[in-house]
């Protein structure tokens, strides 16, 4: 190949660069550095104005901030009708919960509240009895807060059989003798069989009581305080209602999904074939669904599965859809975790002589659950969003309460709508923005701290 | 471990010990435990049943539906069966999951790219439209371009008119429709085969470059082929065309071919969500990518836009894919909130109508669930393939 061109004279300089730093730079840079970045820049300028305008004159500078009634807003066509919202908060907020009851929901979100930021805080002290107490003790103490509690359960399990309650009627705050006798009896019968089938196993007698015998009394301790009557009156989840709901639905499920989600993960990691096959079709099959037939499921199906079935709420179906749903998406980020987790940490606690329960509960799952809380984070931001389909099973949720509310005909405005939404917008957007930057912190020091290992190694 | 280790004399170890006699033992339990809750649900659902006078089997399907559907691929009216519906909506699913994939893939790859723009203004709009719209719910969205946007139109009488040949109102929007005459099928069958041909022909250019490293110019030849084929077609057979053209009658439009607001509003919110989310996988995608072969590509004098899609995005691929394919399932999966606001999806139709109509949750809700199932695993198994395909061969 022959050269086609050769530059036979050294060219002349060109001139200095305009700038190279500065705010002049910056702006020749960024923004006007070719013909088609003017371009660009004028026409990406343009879009900002054209919507940013109208929407901060919509929400700010023509919006009505007083009024009874529609009237306040039935002159304004380009602002919002705040007003609108004000006559409805505690709809949105609460659903149809009863007016003089509003502080126990109240107690909950501040609860909520108290417990959640020191355990989103890494550096704020006593991890494991705040992840126990917002776990454990929160979902029991709102569920006794939320629906009054005093569930008054009839059997255990001994119970079925032998007919306690004909003989012993002895009550007391609501917790029948007959129940705990049954109880009782029921747990130390079931601790002394498994007891005598881990014999077998070779595993001590004293051992297998010892941890029956602590889960069934911890078992009591959960379930006490619903059997318990507080002297709080029955709300039912039918009266539940926005953001209330909302919130339930979203908790609820990622705080059931995790158990569910930690054993799918650990039987899709086993080495027993069926278990294996078991866990990856039960994950597979709900991550292949859509959410909606997940809750019609539950509102249609799940009836006919279970005795008396029809007598379940219908939040409570919704929950238990939402629950296996969540599970499975759970257990891949846990999946995920684990395979992060060096081999070396197996070997080692199999050095040590750890089976495979302990293996798991002391060495492995503290590790695999700690690198992907930023996923467990991700996938409630997903929840959350998610919890917006109950509405089509006629729960209302924050979004269906204010959908709802644009029938009413006293607030029957031009704006009305525009309202809901913007005000149903900030709301999930506050929550969800709030939460993907959390996750978004989380990994950046997740990412520091395993640059400052892997530096101090070398 | 084939050696037993020595024991001392008089411990025995105990064959229950062994771990594959203990997998067993677990496993066996566990298969007794699935058939145990199996068996329990299948005896309540049938006391159920009983109790509750439910038919069942799939009778259902051969029956005359008696509704009508207000979008249809396939004809459909009220003396058509029910398992013909469940055809309109399966195929009203996959209508609306496969143009919000197309719309949904360009959109996010515009936004990716253009968040990774040197200009301040292109990527901080990017970026604003990723944050807000991945932070509110699809349903939020669907609704809001339904209610807030779509149906808040000017009724039919205060159509905005576009040329006055497009008329947008809140009933939808209504074009005019091409209506071929006797040979029209060879027209478009023609197309077709101009379309297999021009794929033909890029390939075949393609294994050219690659071979001799000579760039071939191609785009002439494959226009020719996909719009002249058709044409010559249509003139050599003479196809008559006419103009279905709509004209406001009453209250409503008649004739042309009218987008229905509901489907229009599905398919907005669900390429625009499911963009942001690309968008967001195309940028990681993209940075993945060391920045030296960036600059080793532009210090062989290519130009940004080559960078980017000669070196760039084949390299960024590989990164892309995987949760690629998961965001078309997720949209797939999504289109079901068609329910939301009424268009006419496999959900819609099949899991709403003809379950209220007929009542017969279990075989329906099993059919709907199974077929999102067989969607989900037939694209992650070609998805799969793709991947395996292009996924860097180490040698």
């Amino acid at each position: 190949m022959s050269a086609a061109f050769v530059r036979e004279q050294t060219l002349p300089p060109r001139a200095a660069p305009f700038a190279a730093t500065g705010a002049k730079a910056w702006v020749m840079q960024r923004l006007f550095a070719t013909p088609r970045d003017i371009a660009m820049t004028v026409i990406g300028f343009a879009a900002f104005v054209l919507i940013a305008m109208p929407l901060i004159r919509f929400l700010f500078l023509d919006a009505v901030w007083r009024g009874e009634n529609r009237d306040a807003c039935a002159h304004v066509l380009t602002g919002a009708c705040w007003p609108f919202v004000a006559a409805k908060f505690n709809q949105f907020i609460y659903g149809f919960y009863p007016l003089d009851q509003l502080w126990r929901p109240n107690i909950v979100f501040a609860l909520g509240a108290v417990l959640l930021v020191p355990l989103a805080i890494p550096s704020a002290p006593l991890k494991r009895l705040n992840a126990l107490l917002f776990f454990v003790v929160y979902p029991v103490v709102s569920f006794v807060l939320l629906t009054g509690g005093n569930l008054n359960p009839e059997h255990f399990i001994l119970g079925y059989v032998i007919r306690l309650e004909d003989h012993v009627d002895f009550v007391w705050h609501g917790m029948r003798a007959a129940f705990w006798l049954d109880y009782a009896f029921s747990s130390l019968a079931l601790s002394l069989a498994v007891a005598l089938i881990g014999r077998v196993f070779g595993t001590p007698i004293s051992t297998a009581l010892k941890v029956m015998v602590g889960f069934f009394a911890l078992l009591a301790l959960l379930i006490a305080p619903t059997d318990a009557d507080f002297g709080l009156s029955w709300v039912e989840t039918r009266e539940w209602g926005g953001l209330l709901v909302t919130l339930v639905v979203a908790v609820t499920g990622i705080v059931a999904a995790l158990p569910i989600g930690i054993l799918l993960a650990l039987g899709r990691r086993s080495e027993m074939r069926l278990v294996r096959w078991a866990s990856v079709a039960f994950i597979e099959f709900w991550r292949g669904v859509p959410l909606i037939t997940v809750l019609f499921f539950a509102t249609y199906m799940l009836p006919l599965f279970l005795p008396g079935g029809a007598n379940i709420e219908r939040l409570v179906r919704a929950l238990i859809g939402v629950a296996l749903f969540s599970g499975a998406y759970m257990a891949e980020v846990v999946r995920g975790g684990l395979a992060a987790v060096p081999k070396g940490q197996y070997e080692s606690a199999a050095a040590l002589g750890l089976g495979y329960w302990q293996t798991m509960l002391l060495i492995i799952l503290p590790q695999a659950l700690t690198n992907v809380i930023p996923g467990i984070v991700n996938n409630f931001i997903g929840l959350f969003k998610d919890t917006t389909l109950v509405q089509i099973v006629a729960i209302l949720d924050l979004l269906g309460q204010i959908r709802s509310a644009f029938s009413d005909p006293n607030w029957a405005s031009p704006t009305t709508l525009y309202t809901g939404f913007a005000f149903a917008g900030a709301i999930y957007f506050a929550f969800c923005f709030a939460m993907s930057r959390y996750s978004l912190f989380l990994e950046r020091r997740a990412g520091a701290s395993q640059l400052r290992m892997e530096t101090n190694r070398t | 471990m084939t050696d037993v280790p020595v024991r001392r004399a008089g411990t025995r170890a105990s064959w229950i010990f062994r771990p594959r006699v203990r997998s067993a033992i677990i496993q066996i339990l566990l298969v007794a435990l699935v058939a145990l809750i199996g068996w329990y649900i299948f005896r309540t659902t049938r006391q159920n049943i009983a109790a509750q006078r439910l038919v069942t089997g799939f009778d259902f399907f051969w029956v005359e539906s008696g509704f009508s559907i207000s979008q249809t691929l396939i004809p459909f009216n009220e003396n058509n069966t029910y398992a013909r519906a469940f055809l309109v909506g399966l195929l009203n699913t996959l209508f609306v999951s496969a143009l919000g994939v197309i719309l949904a893939t360009g959109i996010g790859f515009l936004v990716g790219i253009g968040r990774l723009s040197q200009n301040w203004i292109i990527s901080r709009l990017c970026g604003a439209y990723v944050e807000v719209i991945r932070n509110l719910p699809l349903l939020f969205q669907i609704l809001f371009w339904y209610l807030a946007v779509l149906t808040a139109l000017p009724v039919p009488r205060q159509s905005i008119s576009i040329f006055n040949e497009i008329f947008v109102n809140n009933r939808g929007i209504t074009v005019p429709k091409f209506v071929f005459g006797e040979g029209g099928g060879l027209v478009f069958g023609a197309a077709a085969v101009g379309v297999l041909l021009a794929l033909i022909v890029s390939w075949l250019a393609r294994s050219r470059t690659i071979a001799t490293g000579k760039l071939v110019q191609v785009w002439p030849i494959n226009l020719a082929l996909v719009l002249g084929l058709p044409l010559v077609c249509f003139f050599y057979f003479g196809v008559s065309i006419s103009i279905d053209q709509p004209v406001l009658k009453g209250f409503n439009f008649v004739g042309g071919l009218r987008i229905i607001p509901e489907f229009l509003a599905l398919l907005i919110a669900l390429a625009t969500y499911t963009a942001a989310f690309i968008a967001e996988i195309v940028r990681a995608g993209i940075l993945a990518v060391p920045r030296g072969q960036t600059e080793a590509a532009s210090a062989l004098g290519l130009r940004r836009s080559k960078v980017l899609r000669l070196v760039v995005v084949p390299q960024a691929l590989r990164v892309i894919v995987p949760p690629l394919t998961s965001q078309y399932l997720n949209l797939i999966k999504n289109s079901s909130l068609a329910v939301s606001i009424g268009y006419p999806d496999l959900v819609s139709v099949f899991a709403g109508t003809t379950l209220n109509n007929t009542g017969q949750a279990i075989e329906i809700l099993g059919i709907t669930m199974l077929v999102y199932l067989c969607i989900s695993l037939v694209i992650s198994l070609a998805m799969n393939i793709y991947n395996r395909r292009i996924a860097l061969k180490e040698r």
